[in-house]
């Protein structure tokens, strides 16, 4: 089965696609799917997961990228790959199997694999079932696990200002301001509000409408060594989850960031960096 | 023209102050500080006797729909009263068409038991249904009901084909579809109608939706709130879809949604109606874009479509007046001569055959309902009825039995 690329609209990204990021399409054999993964870099080979709001390049990638190869895929139906590829993507386990199918097509047998938000859930999925596979894991205030006495936050129901308030807590740091800098062009912001709510969309087909989809009795089987990252005033996914993942991880260590909500790598961009690349070459 | 009486069956009893306390009518307006059990039981009585009265006064059809957690319209299954409906005018012997505009496919689970009901429906009432298919409100389906937003319209299109197959296979059969899968399917009761009732597909402006139904040459019903001047511009695009389509311009093919006040005179129905009609524009409609519609609940192109053209959002009610609101066409009130001007001027500047009127609307109490029924019935609905005329325009869209050509059976 193919998918008609060329029927998706460019892509427009926060940051623009910056000009030493390329973009490698790779054919999978499950559900069909055409993957676009970004790559740029050099160095030990890193798979970034994106969050829900869609893949886009930022400082944070940037900053990865001047160690390692990245190698950022789309999730189906977002970025570059075709808008209709999502519904040929039924359940959990086969996004699962695309991703385990996109490192054999990309060749990487192991691979670091840094996930922010619902990238980091799909990060311990990936983790959880081709173990093997996975050999640093980077969460960034990941979904994935419920707890009734502090609820993740209904994101998928917030109005575009509330949703803001409930990302960010450091509005003023700069990767924020970039992101939420919006085209004035009226027909790229229509295509970027269009590209965004059904990025919210594509994804929210994994964790609608509670985002427990049993990530909880998989945990276990992750034997990479973790660092779990979280912003101290995350208001979309309280940092109470921190030890959620950390408890059930064999190899886990946590990171509370002061003065950052649920993006901790814009809203507090120089605490983070290092962290994230030390422990990524061993040193943490 | 084929005219209906339409009812939400709205909570007709809010606090002033409904629209500060709370941010939307769906989902987050408490029961627990609003909900009155023994009223709600007379709102429905009220409400099943205001669809009674029209269908005794000649209307052609009476029409219920679905909606949960909220103060809007609390039907949380239409075929509950269409049966009451049913009974009520087989006993009485009246030949009204049972709109059910409708229960929701892509949320029941499974599907089949929309099937079984409407079938029940079609049975009971001699063959007088017309079986609705709306996707639902994405407030409904995916946050009441839990449904995936980007799931819900293929759920949607499966169940459709599903009910269609249930009720004309001569064999048994399993399903194996994708989303619902079925061992082994016998429905029963199957409608009177063959080989089924006529569909009728509400929607509220999305492209898919106008492709889905030129597709397959089924009636599309839009449902604004907005009326006929700011429909000009989606009515113009569902038909412009139609000639891209292969389709004619019958425009049995289509179905528009008025809400419609009657007084004696301008002045008295403007000043009679206006509470009433803040009450549902300011109180009822108050629903939030990302809870109305979930982000995967409008598909991608439809989204696109809304964005570029700006369809959503442009008709903001905040802060307008009934004055301005019926100035601006969202209602139609008036003396007779008025609301039969301009609803004789909007079915043929839009092209619809079929009209639901919503003669009940927001706080209007029993009384005053049933008065808006009595004149829109005496002085507004036989001119209605004769624009179109069935030997001239077909309308195969209809229950065959309560045809009014020769060729289709008695009246």
């Amino acid at each position: 089965m193919s998918h008609p690329t060329q029927s998706a609209p460019h892509h427009r990204d926060f940051a623009g696609t910056p000009a030493n990021v390329a973009v490698r399409t790779v054919p999978i054999a499950h559900c069909g799917f055409e993957a676009k993964v970004k790559v740029a870099g050099s160095g030990p080979p890193l798979l970034y997961l994106h969050s829900a709001g869609g893949p886009g390049w930022d400082v944070f990638l940037d900053a990865l990228a001047e160690h390692h190869t990245v190698y950022a895929p789309d999730h189906p139906g977002t970025g570059d790959t075709a808008r209709d590829a999502i519904h040929d993507v039924d359940t959990l386990w086969d996004l699962v199997l695309i991703y385990d199918e996109i490192l054999d097509a990309l060749g990487l047998t192991s691979v670091s694999v840094v996930g922010t938000s619902y990238g980091g859930m799909m990060a311990c999925e990936l983790a959880a079932h081709r173990p093997d596979r996975v050999s640093r894991l980077v969460l960034l205030d990941p979904i994935g696990l419920w707890r009734d006495d502090a609820p993740v936050a209904p994101y998928m129901l917030l109005s575009p200002e509330q949703l803001v308030a409930t990302l960010f807590t450091n509005l003023e740091a700069a990767p924020v301001q970039e992101f939420l800098k919006m085209p004035s062009d009226p027909k790229e912001l229509a295509v970027r509000t269009a590209d965004t709510i059904w990025s919210l969309g594509c994804t929210g087909k994994f964790v609608w409408p509670i985002p427990d989809k049993g990530l909880r009795k998989r945990l276990h089987r992750i034997t990479a060594p973790a660092l779990i990252v979280w912003g101290k005033e995350d208001a979309l996914i309280s940092p109470v989850y921190a030890q959620e993942f950390a408890g059930r991880i064999a190899h886990a260590r946590v990171e509370i960031i002061e003065g950052a909500g649920h993006v901790p790598q814009w809203e507090q961009f120089d605490r983070v960096r290092p962290l994230v690349l030390d422990f990524l070459d061993g040193r943490g | 023209m084929r005219v209906t009486s339409f009812h939400f069956m709205p909570y007709r009893e809010l606090p002033e102050d409904f629209t500060e306390r709370y941010s939307s009518s769906f989902v987050e307006a408490p029961w627990w500080e609003l909900g009155d059990a023994d009223k709600v039981g007379q709102f429905y009585d009220w409400s099943l006797d205001e669809l009674m009265h029209a269908a005794r006064l000649g209307f052609d059809g009476v029409g219920t729909n679905e909606h949960h957690q909220n103060v809007y319209g609390f039907m949380c299954n239409p075929n509950l009263f269409g049966a009451v409906m049913a009974k009520m005018t087989r006993d009485e012997g009246i030949d009204v068409a049972l709109v059910q505009l409708g229960a929701t496919l892509a949320a029941t689970s499974p599907p089949i038991r929309i099937a079984e009901e409407y079938a029940v429906l079609d049975c009971l009432s001699g063959g007088r249904l017309v079986a609705g298919l709306p996707l639902g409100l994405g407030v409904d389906a995916n946050v009441s009901y839990g449904i995936t937003p980007i799931e819900q319209r293929s759920r949607w299109r499966e169940a459709i084909d599903l009910m269609v197959r249930a009720w004309t296979a001569k064999e048994h059969f399993a399903w194996n579809g994708k989303h619902y899968q079925l061992p082994r399917v016998n429905l029963w009761p199957r409608p009177v109608q063959d080989p089924h009732p006529p569909l009728l597909v509400p929607g509220a402006a999305s492209s898919s939706t106008w492709d889905y139904c030129h597709d397959r040459d089924l009636p599309y019903a839009y449902l604004s709130y907005f009326g006929g001047r700011s429909a000009q511009a989606v009515m113009d695009r569902f038909w412009d879809r139609a000639e891209a389509k292969g389709r004619d311009r019958n425009p049995y093919r289509a179905s528009f949604l008025q809400l419609v006040g009657v007084a004696e005179t301008d002045e008295q129905a403007e000043v009679q109606y206006a509470k009433h009609l803040e009450f549902f524009y300011h109180k009822l409609l108050n629903v939030p874009q990302t809870l109305l519609s979930p982000p995967g609940q409008s598909d991608y192109r439809s989204l696109l479509n809304l964005l570029s053209t700006n369809l959503i959002g442009h008709d903001v009610t905040t802060g307008l007046s009934a004055k301005e609101m019926i100035e601006r066409g969202f209602a139609v009130v008036g003396s007779p001569a008025t609301v039969r001007d301009q609803l004789t001027e909007m079915a043929a500047r839009l092209n619809v055959g079929h009209l639901m009127v919503v003669l009940q609307f927001g706080s209007m109490p029993h009384d005053m309902a049933m008065t808006n029924i009595d004149l829109f019935a005496a002085e507004v609905l036989p001119a209605l009825q004769r624009l179109y005329p069935e030997d001239q325009y077909e309308n195969r869209w209809w229950p065959r039995r309560l045809t009014k050509t020769p060729a289709g059976g008695a009246r």
